[in-house]
């Protein structure tokens, strides 16, 4: 038999990090073994913080495992990294394009670091630009590129020469749908074409399947490997769909099913239904209690699917998933129009907001009722993250009618803040200070006092499981804590709206389908949460959504509403096809009035 | 087979060339495009040669001093009147010690030139006695304006002196004591602080600029896709030393230009010893910010790391404002440490004395020393490495 060629052979690799600020060593990477064959593509999948950075950058030369033995392209490249690097390709998850130097300046600066001849030059940077659609912008600063575009410069800049190995960090993280499509096509392209070498890490699973083989990786440890229909394989036989009766909002069986960890391995809303994952061993009779009558259709298992049972039974040891709320809160789910008011409790018209001569926010006008949960949903750049500033009256608008809570935002912003929770992507407390410290600190900042901040801050320590930290610096507590903790303190002062920007990027499947029972929890007590995310199935959970697309709104709705503005009467689209569907075509309409207009 | 690897040998040494060309060419397209770069290396240079030479000066002119005159006869307004003339001195007429305290206090005048009412009739008596109160907070200066005060009297003394024997008696081989400044005979203090001035902005285009570039590499996220390439730590090295080194020399010129033409500091030495001095330093000082660019790899921290460490001792205890022997030995010997002590002496002497080989010899081998030192500590911590 024919020995395979690898491209990379990895054999019980060590890592460990002296992690500064907490002066605690974490295991990044514990003992390793992959293999790599020459020209195919490998996926090496996993959860933010499972080690896959440091293994891509340790193949490629630039952190020394601790133990181990690591072979690439047959070199060893702890002793010998540049001989490595002089043949790899690799494009890290930020890569650092020179932000004042062109488009065309910065793929010529790596065609020259890289040693690309001048004479295959022409041919390539025209394939290059065409696959990445840059070839009106190669004068323009890199700086002054969407992230979308940014990204495909990255890896037009990673490829200017076909290399024997090629490593891709996470290429699609921070992306917005349409331009992960094209990134993938790109890549897809090469390989046919090129018969290239990729390892690519990524936390999304549904670009992991097209790859010819995975790698699982959970806390520094390889969960699995194999072909993406054997990691399938975890969960075949225990999907299922299940659809509602009529009116009530999919997420309340959601989280029915959820919360019943005993015999549910998972549950997610989609497309209107829920879709579970049962365990192998539970029986069908509590399943059916479960359901109370509706019927759960067989489906066949995802990638996704199979990579939650794995990590399930990973988890297994740790304590089940805390509740957050009374149970009696949830026991008897209020159905959504007992929760709901027609009463607005936010309404926009005619918004505007320009910086310069650039429009952010291009005449929005929506409304949300109190206790909805309302998705702010958009590709980067769209005007998202504008808009939710000045629902927040953290920005004032250039035009148009503002009113949150009853209060116009144009005139009195401060009454409006003490009526609105705010909790900020980026970790916005005081990482220093304690978690009681920071609860007291925000509490006073929100005008609370003895008795009554002492009564809020146990409540909150209760409601977001905070007890027994309390004590910590918040600063080296783990990430999934913190944003409990930035939850807690956004509503201390019992606000009628929760802002939530971003809440979900970077955080791993199971942490995201935890934070989602909290936020469906704190709707049915009649909070109103407001939420942006970039995960389009996320949308799923919310009574209603608006897409933004380059400043204006192209759809607005409830989710089923959205899928069929893009499906016509197909309404079983996934939330991320049908937000394609209708950012694309937008744009090809945007392109066509720019042709009409310059003829 | 020697053939073979002298072959693959000039194959790595074009390509070394290609990628030097090319990263200098980004740097320097970095740099044009970055307007706070250029700020730095071309606008503070005029900034502080204009702050320093205009603003700050050792020199005392026109202080206001309070004359109080209890004695009204004409010699003692003689006396006086040579204050008037005096450019250092602007005597301020008070009718009483009282109110010349009172504008002492409120720090009005600097000093007070009393002549008491009986200074005729003891000057008859061939021993005269004027007063000088100096406000003494700053010492230097109250001991400057007092020397004036002193020889302004000696002065008034000395023509008195000479009228008496203007009659019969002939004078006799006089020996008059005239002080004169070695070095700066103008005793102009912008003589002796703009030739200190280039070492400061020598220091800051150095140190300061190239402290920001690595670690705005390691900010920005752009050395890590670099690292993975056929790119030497050497190269990246070499193509951040030549543009600032550049930048440092046209500093260097705008010092040299302001020098010659705005304070007409007159140049005693070499110029081509002195631009050969200057470069040497402006290789130590590049060394340097390297070295904390790439140990810091954070804009901020490498920026204040650079200011306290090499600004700020450079202006302070490099002999630019103090005589070094006159400070406690600790920071006589932080001063020796520092690169900038040795070009100070090497640049003071080629302005202001001439070509001092000695001098010269010295400081050259010093800075040598240094620029070897911390060019080569700059590329041990140059290492393709993330951890």
């Amino acid at each position: 038999m024919e020995q395979m060629r690898l491209a990379l052979a990895a054999i019980g690799i060590y890592k460990r990090f002296l992690v500064k600020k907490t002066s605690q060593i974490t295991q990044a990477v514990a003992g390793v073994s992959m293999e790599v064959p020459a020209g195919s593509l490998t996926a090496l999948v996993g959860p933010d913080g499972a080690g896959k950075t440091t293994l891509l950058r340790m193949f490629a030369g630039l952190i020394k495992p601790d133990d181990g033995h690591l072979q690439v392209l047959d070199v060893n490249v702890v002793t010998d990294p540049q001989t490595v690097q002089d043949r790899i390709s690799y494009m890290p998850q930020r890569f650092g394009l020179y932000e004042d130097l062109s488009v065309q300046e910065n793929l010529d600066l790596y065609a020259d670091l890289h040693g690309v001849p001048q004479e295959v030059r022409g041919q390539r940077y025209r394939r290059l630009l065409e696959m990445t659609d840059l070839i009106r912008f190669t004068r323009r600063p890199a700086g002054k590129l969407s992230g979308g575009m940014k990204q495909k410069l990255g890896l037009a800049c990673t490829l200017v020469r076909s290399p024997e190995l090629l490593l891709l960090d996470e290429p699609t993280v921070g992306v917005d749908p349409l331009s992960r499509r094209e990134l993938w096509e790109i890549i897809g392209q090469l390989i046919d074409e090129e018969q290239l070498t990729v390892l690519i890490t990524t936390a999304y699973l549904d670009e992991a399947e097209r790859c010819a083989r995975i790698h699982v990786l959970e806390g520094g440890k390889l969960l699995a490997e194999g072909p993406p229909d054997e990691i399938r394989q975890h969960a075949r036989g225990l999907c299922f769909i299940a659809t509602p009766t009529q009116g009530q909002p999919s997420r309340v069986l959601q989280a029915q099913l959820l919360d019943d960890s005993r015999n549910i391995i998972d549950a997610v809303p989609q497309s209107g239904a829920v879709r579970f994952i049962r365990r192998p061993h539970a029986r069908q009779q509590d399943i059916d209690a479960l359901l109370s009558g509706i019927e759960a259709i067989p489906v066949e298992a995802r990638l996704e699917d199979g990579f939650m049972v794995l990590l399930r039974e990973q988890y297994q040891m740790t304590p089940p998933d805390t509740l957050p709320f009374e149970r009696s809160a949830l026991s008897a789910p209020t159905s959504g129009e007992n929760r709901q008011s027609d009463e607005k409790i936010i309404e926009v018209r005619d918004l505007v907001r320009k910086f310069g001569d650039f429009i952010a926010v291009d005449h929005v006008s929506f409304s949300v009722q109190r206790g909805e949960i309302f998705g702010l949903l958009g590709p980067n750049g769209a005007g998202k993250t504008t808009t939710f500033r000045m629902l927040c009256g953290l920005l004032p608008a250039t035009s148009g009618f503002l009113q949150v809570a009853g209060v116009n935002l144009r005139h009195a912003r401060a009454p409006a803040r003490r009526r609105i929770g705010y909790v900020a992507q980026k970790f916005a407390l005081y990482g220093d200070l304690t978690v009681r410290e920071n609860l007291e600190f925000f509490g006073g900042a929100y005008g609370l006092s003895g008795e009554r901040l002492r009564k809020r801050i146990q409540t909150v320590t209760q409601q977001f499981d905070l007890a027994g930290k309390e004590q910590s610096p918040s600063g080296v507590l783990p990430g999934g804590f913190r944003q409990r903790l930035a939850m807690a303190v956004g509503l201390l002062h019992e606000p009628e709206i929760l802002f939530l920007d971003e809440p979900t990027s970077g955080i791993d499947p199971l942490r995201r389908r935890e934070f989602w029972r909290r936020i469906t929890a704190l709707s049915e007590m009649g909070t109103t949460i407001i939420i942006t995310t970039h995960f389009m199935e996320e949308a799923e959970y919310c009574d209603r959504i608006v897409i933004q697309d380059n400043g204006r709104l192209v759809a607005m709705g409830t989710p089923y509403e959205v899928r069929g503005q893009a499906g016509g009467k197909d309404a079983t689209l996934t939330m991320e096809e049908a937000f394609i569907r209708i950012v694309a075509r937008e744009r090809e309409r945007d392109k066509s009035t720019e042709r009409a207009l310059s003829l | 087979m020697s053939g073979k690897k002298s072959q693959s040998g000039q194959r790595n040494y074009l390509g070394f060339q290609l990628r030097l060309i090319s990263l200098i060419r980004k740097e320097i397209r970095q740099l044009l495009r970055d307007k706070s770069n250029l700020a730095v290396g071309i606008g503070l240079p005029i900034i502080l040669i204009l702050i320093f030479g205009y603003g700050l000066s050792l020199d005392v002119r026109n202080a206001p001093v309070a004359i109080v005159l209890e004695d009204a006869s004409p010699t003692a307004v003689d006396v006086v009147s040579g204050l008037e003339l005096s450019p250092y001195i602007s005597p301020v007429r008070v009718p009483s010690m009282q109110e010349a305290e009172r504008l002492m206090l409120a720090r009005e005048v600097e000093g007070i030139f009393r002549i008491p009412s009986d200074f005729s009739r003891r000057l008859g008596e061939g021993e005269a006695q004027v007063q000088f109160l100096a406000y003494g907070t700053d010492s230097t200066r109250a001991i400057i304006i007092r020397s004036y005060i002193n020889s302004i009297v000696g002065q008034w003394t000395l023509r008195q002196a000479d009228r008496k024997a203007a009659s019969p008696v002939p004078t006799e081989g006089r020996i008059t004591l005239v002080e004169r400044l070695w070095f700066n005979s103008a005793n102009s203090s912008t003589w002796y602080l703009v030739p200190g001035l280039i070492v400061l902005i020598m220091t800051l285009i150095g140190a300061f600029l190239t402290a920001m570039v690595m670690a705005r590499e390691w900010e920005r996220g752009t050395l890590e896709a670099l690292f993975v390439s056929p790119v030497r730590p050497t190269e990246i090295l070499l193509a951040k030393i030549v543009p600032y080194f550049l930048v440092g020399m046209a500093g260097l010129g705008v010092c040299l230009a302001a020098a010659h033409f705005l304070f007409e500091v007159p140049m005693r030495g070499s110029l081509l010893i002195l631009l050969g001095g200057s470069m040497l330093y402006l290789l130590v000082a590049l060394g340097f910010g390297l070295v904390i660019s790439s140990i810091t790899k954070n804009q901020f921290t490498a920026s204040q790391i650079a200011i306290i460490t090499s600004f700020m001792p450079a202006l302070m205890l490099s002999g630019f404002l103090f005589d070094l022997r006159n400070v406690p030995v600790v920071i006589q010997l932080v001063g020796k440490i520092l690169p900038a002590t040795y070009f100070m002496e090497l640049i003071r002497t080629l302005y202001l004395a001439g070509n001092v080989w000695s001098v010269i010899i010295r400081n050259y081998a010093i800075l040598t020393s240094y620029a070897v030192l911390l060019l080569g500590l700059a590329r041990f911590v140059t290492r393709k490495k993330l951890d």
